[in-house]
């Protein structure tokens, strides 16, 4: 996923880099507050003795696969849904997770984007993966076409609900049903991923971590009162 | 470690590192969140342990640098290509190993006797751990040591699933204390440590307590495996590397892929051949004396290959005994779902990233009068609770809801959030006569350097632990009142992870008290070639279920004492 797709504005990492450097200077005492030019000099390497006829080494990542830019991150190819699939697809991820009162729905924080990126990756696991949501998709409309005489995406939820009830669990789904409850629970698997890693994904849950602290504190009373603990 | 011990004693030091070169304070990941990376950070084939893992260039494969398998073996070598290496991303869990580790055979007659005591490596420990910071408890158990008082730094206080696991696993008779991390939980007190660590060393106290100047204490947030760039945690390039560079007796060579080492006609090392990748020409440099630490697995390969008239079957190899006797910890886990943990007040649970608590073995008695029926013990690694959320998350939660989806799944991830916990035995391996490295014939890497061959083998006394492992870690889930995920199965060969998987590959030059059974003597010093050392993880004659890397840094460390006297003494 990249930044824009999610609802937040970008400026979160940003206020993040700022409260970790403000810790890390409070922890350090102003004085033993290293500069970034005093911290680079310590890592800096001198190759002496090394060969004149050598290039110089380089320094800091290749953009390779294998070493890529952490700091710079993107999912460099080409996305292989249609417009249409991505529209039947963004109407099931809704169907998943839609809005209520405490977080809105996975399309929201660009869900559909990740599926396409996961399905679309230069991996085996991506094409075989890819095979499958496109066979799942198809089948929707097929299956929404049957019962309803539309495509998914034009079907009210009310009109969804029970070809999803029907695929939402492969254990217990009818024989019929069962390879499109695999697609369902896979679609099921990515969405809770791409939602619950946004912003608001994880404001749902209560994820309060990732923030530099100057101390870790134990868990509060009430969580050890739960936990019989206290 | 050894250019850092070697460049304050005031030797010229030359490192020649094969991967690239790294910069932790430029490079780290701090911060970043999954979705702003490809995939959400999920594991590939080119990051297997994750996009923002700080691997480079490594992994279960290098690109370009190959190793194969006998028929029958699938063991699994990790690598990394970079300044640093595999400490620029490991777990930082740091146990010393103790009495019982060092004299395994003289207990119960398996494998080999090391030639040290404890008690030998003891101070090493001390000075390790305050060099590199390492946080821990004062728990002084059977074959668990402590440490002196003022050697440790102050263990951080233990998460709810960490309490909760310590209540429930103290009826079954498991102990659950401090684990010890190679994470600062206060900043290192550079105007007194540096005298006690280097007396005597005004070089070493002046570098050490500069370098300790720049780093931070932990901020209780980020992972450790991608790196720390405030320092925080130990990695060779904060800790070590810095100090021994501002010595200006280091110079460090990159890209420096190194294929063996060449000896004159009285058997002396007298420096190294290497690839330089950038250019791919072979170069060659002297020197009085040469270290190898390139990991346990390229230290045998370098080894292997420096193939002259004196050691035709590799330098240092008349024993035979160079890349025999390869050990890996038996790894075996299993998690589940804790009712108790569910719709948690929302809490941070971040910490240190690793644990803040473990079970040590616990089963020494019982284990001696044959009542386990497997020779050797294991330590637990567990953890759960309310992290960060990333790729994967909650896909158990289908058969718990029956297919959740809608505002219902909504509700039901928010009540299952944080409440499963995992559970991994880290246990010993015996060495063995079927488990070993060698040079493949038919197979050269793209820098024309012949590569490993592996050859592997668990003996009953690991998969036997393997299936203890899931037995016992079934039993605490489900006095926790929870359920296990999966199936516990009774076969260890099922559960038991393959060769090399949980990446502490050690042995293939083992130290001896004869040429004859040995590579290397107590020291690490080369039976046959008196001023060549290794201080990686390849002179361990067992392997503990504490994790090498402690050890490996102690080790060196003796090492490089070693080798001053040494040449204090004419000898080198
Ligand atoms: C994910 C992970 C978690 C781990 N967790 C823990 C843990 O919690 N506790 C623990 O104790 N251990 C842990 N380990 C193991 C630990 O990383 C190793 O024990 C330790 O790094 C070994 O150090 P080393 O110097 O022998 O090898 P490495 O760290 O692998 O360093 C070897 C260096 O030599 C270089 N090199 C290799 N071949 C050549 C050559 N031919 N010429 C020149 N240079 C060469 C490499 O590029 C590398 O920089 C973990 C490992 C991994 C991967
Ligand atoms: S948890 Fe602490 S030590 Fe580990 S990377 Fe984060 S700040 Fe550094």
């Amino acid at each position: 996923m990249s930044d824009e797709q999610d609802t937040t504005p970008m400026d979160r990492r940003e206020a993040l880099k700022v409260i970790a450097t403000a810790a890390a200077a409070a922890s350090l005492g102003d004085a033993a507050l290293p500069s970034t030019a005093d911290a680079q000099a310590t890592v800096q390497i001198a190759p002496r003795r090394r060969p004149a006829a050598a290039a110089p080494p380089k320094t800091g990542p290749r953009g390779t696969p294998t070493d890529p830019d952490l700091l710079n991150a993107r999912a460099n190819w080409p996305r292989l849904l249609s417009a249409p699939e991505l529209a039947t697809l963004t109407a099931l991820c809704d169907m998943i997770i839609p809005a209520d009162d405490r977080s809105p729905a996975a399309s929201t924080v660009g869900v559909p984007a990740y599926i396409n990126e996961y399905v679309s990756a230069p991996y085996d696991w991506a094409e075989r993966s890819l095979v499958r949501v496109r066979g799942g998709l198809a089948w929707l409309d097929v299956e929404s076409a049957k019962r309803f005489g539309k495509q998914f995406v034009q079907l009210t939820v009310a009109q969804r609900t029970p070809i999803c009830d029907d695929i939402c669990y492969w254990m217990t789904a009818k024989p019929e049903f069962k390879a499109a409850a695999r697609f369902f629970g896979e679609i099921r698997n990515l969405t809770q991923s791409g939602f619950y890693t946004s912003d608001a994904g994880m404001r749902d849950l209560g994820y309060v971590g990732n923030v530099p602290l100057a101390k870790f504190d134990a868990p509060p009373p009430e969580v050890l009162r739960k936990l019989g603990l206290a | 470690m050894a250019a850092y011990q070697l460049a304050v004693a005031g030797l010229k030091v030359l490192v020649l590192e094969a991967g690239r070169t790294y910069d932790p304070v430029r490079e780290t990941p701090m911060f970043k969140l999954p979705r702003q990376a490809p995939l959400l950070g999920a594991g590939t084939k080119h990051k297997p342990f994750g996009f923002y893992d700080a691997t480079v260039d490594g992994g279960w494969e290098v690109p370009g640098e190959p190793y194969t398998n006998a028929p029958g073996t699938d063991f699994k070598w990790w690598r990394s290509r970079m300044l640093g290496g595999r400490t620029n991303h490991w777990g930082r869990i740091s146990l010393r190993m103790g009495e019982y580790d060092f004299k395994p055979k003289t207990r119960d007659g398996l494998g080999a006797d090391w030639p040290l005591t404890y008690q030998e490596l003891a101070p090493y420990y001390d000075r390790t751990e305050m060099l590199i910071g390492v946080y821990g408890g004062d728990d002084d158990l059977e074959n668990t040591p402590g440490s002196p008082a003022g050697v440790l730094q102050p263990a951080p206080v233990p998460r709810a699933t960490e309490l909760l696991t310590k209540k429930h696993a103290a009826p079954l008779g498991i102990p659950v204390i401090p684990a010890h991390l190679a994470i600062m939980t206060q900043r290192q007190d550079a105007d007194v440590l540096p005298k006690k660590i280097h007396p005597d060393n005004p070089l070493a106290q002046r570098v050490l307590a500069q370098s300790m100047r720049q780093r931070a204490a932990c901020l209780w947030a980020t992972p450790c495996g991608w790196g720390c760039s405030v320092k925080a945690n130990f990695q060779s390039t904060t800790v070590l590397l810095p100090p021994a560079l501002l010595t200006g007796n280091v110079d460090i060579v990159p890209d420096a892929m190194v294929r063996e080492v060449t000896v004159d006609a009285t058997g002396k090392a007298t420096g190294v051949n290497y690839i330089d990748k950038t250019t791919r020409t072979d170069r060659k440099v002297t020197a009085r004396i040469v270290v190898l630490a390139a990991s346990a697995g390229e230290t045998a390969r370098i080894m292997l290959n420096s193939k002259s008239s004196l050691f035709p079957n590799g330098v240092s190899n008349g024993s035979g005994l160079v890349g025999k006797y390869l050990m890996d910890t038996v790894g075996a886990g299993i998690g589940g779902q804790i009712p108790a943990l569910e719709n948690l007040p929302p809490h941070n649970t971040d910490g240190a990233s690793g644990m803040h608590m473990y079970m040590p073995w616990w089963l020494y008695k019982e284990q001696l009068a044959g009542k386990l029926g497997f020779a050797r013990g294991y330590h637990v690694e567990f953890g759960g609770g309310r992290g960060m959320p990333g790729p994967g998350i909650f896909g158990g939660m289908d058969a718990l809801t029956n297919g959740a989806y809608g505002k219902r799944l909504k509700e039901e991830a928010r009540r299952y959030y944080g409440s499963w916990m995992w559970f991994d035995g880290r246990g010993e391996m015996i060495p063995n006569e079927d488990s070993y490295c060698e040079i493949d014939p038919n197979v050269v890497d793209q820098w024309g350097i012949p590569v490993l061959r592996f050859h592997w083998k668990w003996s009953e006394h690991e998969t036997k632990q393997a299936a203890h492992m899931v037995k016992t870690f079934a039993e605490v889930i489900e006095a926790m009142g929870g359920t296990v995920n999966e199936k516990v199965e009774t076969d260890g060969a099922k559960v038991i992870a393959a060769g090399g998987q949980i990446i502490h590959e050690v042995g293939t030059c083992r130290m001896g008290t004869d040429p004859k059974t040995s590579v290397l003597n107590q020291y690490c010093q080369s039976w046959e070639v008196k001023n060549l050392f290794v201080t990686d993880g390849a002179p361990f004659v067992s392997n503990a279920d504490k994790n090498p890397t402690l050890s490996i840094l102690a080790l060196a460390w003796r090492t490089c004492d070693h080798i001053l006297a040494e040449m204090q003494r004419g000898n080198i």
